[in-house]
């Protein structure tokens, strides 16, 4: 493939349906899970095994008959070496993708059908906007840091189903950091949660996007806002999946600025206690809290070891760098017998050039502000 | 009480499979220990930290189950009000919230460990079930109750022997008052410890020709109201007896109700604003605080005198 071929989504769809009758879907699962940073095969054909409650000896089979078709490559005992796409079975892998976490390439699910996930974060970005300007107040920084990280758990990561909300293996996501709001919003009406006409009515009276998460809101797994408790929650639900022997992952998205509370560490040593490795934690990691840096008001360096030491398995990441982050969650499916944790890093109000840094953490954009952040993001 | 109710645990356990308890490192006190032995994978240890307790119970009853978190009173009702607040009551998850050693009852231990403002933060919560049983048979029965209603419930209990209301049933609907002596003088409202002394006092005005009702309200949210109404229109006075303090406890929901909507004279027995202190034996602190059948009959002579 040297030079692209420009292919419409029917040609697309045409070259799937060919594609699906040579391969079956045992081997699509297998390729469509394969993570980015190499790892063993066996541990990737067992969480795929557990995830989907399908023998290890058929992925075994399947995996081999992948590495003939020359789609993934591994190597085996005693020349061991992780197992990754080869660049025919990235492609493959992404054309496959139709059903499940819905990644195609770089073009994702939404509710207006598949669209390069790019532009969906630039859209997802403008709406935060628009919605907190339209209500007269809100967090718009820490909102702008966290979007590509919600954009990527929604559209690319997580097993959740719009159409039933209340799915009980579904993977589950809290917004500990609850001042992003509208960031959640925007995504969870991206993704079919919210219709987009009540997105605007975010924080007015009688709406059902209240000012912080509310499970009142469709999609919406627990109420937060008041920072330090989502992590809690999270062990809660964490240890009921173990319990019923589901699969559902939990996923809880932290500030850096909300480390500052005790509940959190509290949680953090629960957690390691309990080895919940269905649990990943994700810091946002943009430096600053509402009266200036972390590092200034309450130090959090070194926050991997901190981590580390009580007891989970950390990564750091581009937070506003979908792969990176997709990456990173990918990895968190390989881990065992502890929870793990991402620091994502990120900046405040990215996306907009003079919104970036702590300037906008609390300010509402006047109209002609808004209007040249929107022309930035066109 | 707690042994009653330790035991009432598992039992509750053996019909509901969702239900687990959770403990914040007191299980030998709360009597959760027969839980944990029978039931050791529904049995959640969370350390010291009732905070994190209250939240992983959130978390258990988002995905189902049915979560009873026990701790002593000050630590995980108190401690852990903004938390009950914005993870429990606000999304309305079907958490139940035991306080153990509540009142004066951890007694030796002092005033550190001492609540008398645990129902007045609890019943201040929406969607909050508050209740408040009398010994240790109604333990059991409230127990039995809350497990089969669902939502969000506080169930206050007391450390060491209590003294007895019902001796051998004891018939127990949520919110609705028990009539545990009739009378035609005055109601005395009580729950808890002074349900019994309350009875107590009932037996000893009778000698002196007064004849008092005695209304066990175990129940303190959703409230009764209409038996108040009833107790005031038809006995003319009222007064209430609980362990806790006389600013927002049982005392001032009676007469939220009553100012509103029945004025009647009324009297209260309870914790005068102050804090509590270390006592060998938790009869000689309620003695000190005023917490007696005593002060309760003195109220009732009191509040005669007045309406005369």
């Amino acid at each position: 493939m040297d030079a692209p071929i420009p292919i419409s989504e029917a040609q697309l769809d045409d070259l799937r349906r060919i594609v699906l009758r040579t391969i079956n879907k045992n081997q699509v699962l297998i390729l469509t899970n394969i993570p980015r940073v190499p790892a063993s095969v066996t541990s990737v054909l067992r969480e795929i095994s557990r995830r989907h409650k399908i023998p290890l000896s058929t992925l075994k089979r399947n995996a081999q008959i992948l590495k003939e078709f020359n789609l993934i490559a591994y190597g085996d005992p005693p020349n061991f070496s992780g197992v990754e796409l080869t660049e025919l079975g990235r492609f493959i892998s992404n054309l496959t993708i139709s059903e499940d976490p819905t990644v195609l390439g770089n073009m994702v699910r939404t509710r207006s059908g598949l669209r390069p996930l790019g532009s969906v974060i630039r859209d997802l970005r403008k709406t935060v906007l628009q919605m907190i300007a339209e209500a007269g107040s809100g967090h718009l920084g820490a909102s702008l840091s966290a979007v590509d990280i919600l954009a990527v758990l929604y559209m690319m990561k997580m097993r959740h189903d719009p159409k039933n909300p209340f799915w009980p293996d579904r993977d589950r996501f809290i917004l500990s950091k609850g001042h992003a709001a509208p960031a959640l919003y925007a995504v969870l009406s991206e993704a079919g949660y919210i219709s987009s006409e009540n997105l605007m009515s975010l924080r007015a009276l009688g709406s059902k996007l209240q000012g912080h998460p509310d499970i009142r809101t469709s999609g919406v797994d627990a109420s937060t806002g008041s920072l330090g408790q989502g992590l809690s929650i999270g062990i809660g639900m964490a240890l009921a999946a173990k319990m019923d022997g589901s699969s559902s992952r939990i996923y809880v998205l932290l500030g850096d600025g909300e480390l500052d509370e005790g509940q959190v560490w509290e949680a953090a040593l629960t957690a390691s206690n309990h080895a919940l490795d269905n649990l990943t934690a994700i810091v946002d990691r943009n430096g600053y809290q509402l009266t200036g840096r972390t590092e200034e008001i309450k130090k959090l360096e070194s926050l991997s070891e901190k981590w580390t030491s009580f007891g989970w398995e950390a990564q750091e990441a581009d937070g506003n760098d979908p792969a990176s982050i997709l990456d990173a969650l990918n990895a968190c499916d390989l881990t065992s017998g502890k929870p793990s944790v991402i620091i994502a890093h990120t900046t405040k109000g990215k996306g907009v050039s003079f919104m970036e840094g702590n300037r906008y953490s609390r300010k509402t954009p006047d109209a002609q502000e808004l209007k040249r952040a929107l022309m930035e993001l066109a | 009480m707690l042994e009653h109710f330790g035991k009432a645990l598992v039992d509750q356990g053996l019909i509901h499979e969702e239900l687990v308890v959770l403990d914040p490192d007191v299980a030998a006190s709360t009597k959760v220990t027969y839980f944990a032995e029978r039931f050791p994978e529904r049995f959640i240890r969370v350390g010291i930290s009732e905070q994190d307790m209250i939240g992983i119970a959130a978390g258990l009853a988002a995905s189902g189950k049915a979560p009873i978190a026990c701790g002593f009173a000050m630590f995980v009702a108190c401690r852990s009000w903004e938390q009950i607040a914005n993870s429990v009551a606000r999304p309305g998850l079907n958490v139940k919230i035991v306080g153990s050693h509540s009142g004066l009852s951890p007694s030796a231990d002092g005033d550190s460990h001492q609540t008398f403002g645990d129902i007045a933060m609890m019943r201040v919560l929406p969607n909050m079930t508050v209740v408040v049983p009398a010994d240790a048979l109604e333990t059991v029965e409230a127990l039995r109750a809350l497990v089969n209603t669902p939502g969000p419930a506080y169930l206050r209990l007391l450390r060491g022997s209590t003294p007895i209301a019902y001796v051998d049933e004891c018939d127990y609907t949520l919110g609705k008052a028990n009539v545990l002596a009739e009378g035609a003088d005055t109601t005395v409202i009580a729950n808890g410890v002074m349900a019994p002394h309350a009875l107590d006092a009932a037996e000893q005005l009778s000698s002196g020709g007064i004849s008092v009702r005695v209304l066990d309200m175990h129940t303190v949210k959703p409230l009764d109201a209409d038996s108040i109404k009833k107790a005031a229109s038809e006995t003319g006075a009222i007064v209430t007896a609980e362990e806790h303090s006389v600013i927002g406890g049982l005392g001032g929901a009676v007469a939220e109700v009553l100012a509103l909507e029945h004025p009647t004279p009324m009297a209260m027995v309870g914790i005068k604003d102050r804090f509590g202190e270390s006592s060998r034996s938790y009869t000689a602190l309620l003695e000190e605080l005023g917490l007696t059948s005593e002060a309760i009959a003195e109220e009732v002579r009191g509040i005669l005198k007045r309406r005369k």
